[in-house]
């Protein structure tokens, strides 16, 4: 190894540390009302807050589907009819930012925050 | 020339065996994308060992090769997006001399991450995926490295008996 690779390798680690530090703080001090938003191919077809369990089924007009289940504040995809299976696999999401991606069905639900957006409180 | 072809049949054939065993691992991070890349070990070693052309004709052959067996033929233009950058910036990074067989793999294994990344995210018509970059980025660097060390033992030993 050259003292070059240690520098790349150094560099690397540092900034994906930082976004992923910044990531982490963005979903945990900016979370409120948090729902999930279910995308697909990139048009919303629905918002479900966290703070309700339910399960439901993601019907694309190819026969394909998603199973999303809410549970505990977190989202979760339990079942899936495509090939790879790497959305079922992937961690439950329940932070702002956060989100779970199907790409052979196209479905994504992001993690959003519900209620007014952006405001904390406001006097009349 | 035809020990040559020989030698890229093997290392197509190699590749294809890596890529099926990384197939069996059943490791899972629960964040889709992260790999080891044991095939890229393979590709190293052809474009240190052997030359540039050949390391792309192995790599391109390999995905389509995986992508009709035990792949998925979906997946098939993640695979292209990551592989071709990879390689690209391999390439680059071997011509400018600033790292060695280490370094050049750690910059393969990332932009493999960011072609796939950028690919996914158009397809699925989100950014949201970029979430994941952070992990994807120190995912890719750690297996850099396993392969990049891997990588440089293999060139000693094989600069020496490949054509």
């Amino acid at each position: 190894m050259k003292k070059n690779d240690i520098i790349l390798i150094g560099i690397l680690l540092a900034l994906s540390l930082a976004a992923f530090g910044g990531a982490a703080l963005y979903a945990k001090l900016g979370t409120r009302q948090p729902q999930a938003v279910v995308y697909l191919k990139g048009k919303e077809k629905g918002r479900y807050p966290l703070s309700e369990n339910i399960t439901l089924e993601i019907r694309q007009e190819d026969g394909g589907y998603n199973i999303l289940k809410i549970e505990g504040g977190k989202a979760d995809i339990t079942e899936a009819s495509c090939p790879d299976k790497v959305c079922v696999r992937q961690r439950p999401a329940g932070g702002r930012g956060e989100s779970l991606v199907c790409l052979p069905n196209q479905l994504t639900v992001e993690i959003e925050n519900g209620g007014e957006d952006g405001l904390d409180g406001s006097t009349n | 020339m035809a020990k040559k072809t020989a030698y890229l049949g093997m290392l197509i054939a190699l590749a294809f065996v890596f890529s099926y065993i990384e197939s069996l691992l059943p490791i899972h991070f629960g964040v889709p994308g992260i790999k080891l890349g044991l095939a890229n070990l393979v590709v190293i070693v052809a474009l240190y060992a052997m030359d540039i052309k050949t390391a792309c004709v192995l790599s391109l052959v390999r995905i389509v090769l995986v992508g009709f067996t035990f792949g998925n033929p979906a997946n098939m233009i993640y695979s292209l997006a990551g592989a071709i950058l990879s390689l690209l910036i391999m390439i680059l990074a071997k011509r400018c001399k600033a790292f060695s067989v280490t370094g050049v793999s750690v910059l393969g294994g990332v932009f493999h991450n960011l072609g796939q990344i950028a690919v996914a995210a158009v397809v699925a018509e989100t950014a949201s995926l970029f979430y994941y970059l952070p992990m994807l980025v120190v995912a890719g660097t750690l297996a850099g490295i396993v392969i990049g060390v891997l990588a440089s033992l293999l060139i000693q030993r094989l600069t020496k008996a490949m054509p």
